[in-house]
């Protein structure tokens, strides 16, 4: 990925529409600020992951959190004035409670640190506006790189 | 049976809407599950390299863990997931990826699984998996 400088909302629409994952999930941004990010999953039956209760999979999931991550860290780096590849190290997802079925799932992310080669982020996903009800939360670290190297 | 788990897991992965959405399928041998994610243009993540979305990869992982539980033992429910750490360790190309899973404990509702997905090469994984999941009584 080249190193220019773009803006923020450059990046949102980068992420969400030149990605093939996320335009096949027609993921949108929700918002986007320097380390913080938001981004929605629609409703599909087609990603329903047990067909008995209509829940959504739990990796639709887990590629929405790992997305808005992503989105998280980039807004972050390219703060720092350029913007290069970067790659998730691990993620850990941990399941609260089934998502309502036939909801939006909206994800937000927070890179709460970064270093020279690291970023770390929280995120939450949540299938309402209850801050304090999430579906799932998220942790994860990403590997950073300014030139053409990804890992 | 073998061939009562064989038709387990083809009727399991059959009832999965997001299986078919992935464009998963799995082979069996014996109580040995392969899962097969082949490649396709919507799975990419990163269009440059081109590489797999660390989110697909972590999705077949989870599901291979699903799908081999359901191997195991008739299930009365899918298993539900409790908690997930993927490990990225190398880019997933544009090609087909495969999966196993070592279910390493169940317990009376919760199993602990271990996965791996390779490339070309078994001894050169591209993501690992550690998970818990809940489960039902048997049926």
């Amino acid at each position: 990925m080249a190193s220019d400088q773009i803006t923020l909302e450059a990046l949102g629409e980068r992420m969400a529409n030149a990605t093939p994952q996320a335009a096949a999930l027609a993921l949108k941004v929700v918002s986007v600020q320097p380390g913080d990010a938001a981004m929605a999953l629609p409703s599909n039956p087609a990603l329903v992951g047990d067909p008995e209760t209509g829940v959504l999979a739990g990796g639709a999931v887990t590629t929405l959190l790992d997305h808005v991550c992503g989105l998280a860290v980039s807004s972050k780096v390219m703060g720092a004035g350029t913007i290069g590849a970067i790659a998730t190290l691990d993620l850990r997802i941990d399941y609260m409670r089934a998502a309502i079925p036939g909801r939006e799932i909206i994800a937000r992310a927070h890179c709460y640190h970064v270093t020279h080669s690291i970023a770390f982020v929280r995120a939450a996903a949540f299938d309402d506006h209850d801050e304090a009800d999430p579906v799932a939360t998220a942790q994860a670290a990403f590997a950073l790189s300014s030139g053409g190297e990804t890992r | 049976m073998s061939e009562d788990r064989a038709t387990r897991l083809a009727e399991l992965m059959a009832r999965i809407p997001y299986v078919a959405w992935l464009g998963m399928r799995a082979e069996l041998a014996g109580d040995e599950m392969t899962a097969i994610l082949p490649f396709a243009p919507d799975l990419v993540g990163n269009v440059y390299l081109p590489a797999l979305h660390g989110g697909v990869v972590g999705a077949f992982l989870e599901m291979t863990a699903i799908c081999q539980l359901g191997v195991r033992e008739p299930l009365r429910r899918l298993p539900r997931t409790i908690d997930v750490t993927i490990e990225y360790l190398r880019p997933g190309r544009a090609q087909t990826s495969f999966a196993r899973a070592d279910v390493r404990k169940v317990g009376r509702r919760i199993a602990n699984v271990h996965v791996e997905a390779w490339q070309e090469h078994r001894a050169t994984p591209i993501a690992a998996l550690r998970g818990h999941f809940m489960l039902s009584p048997p049926a």
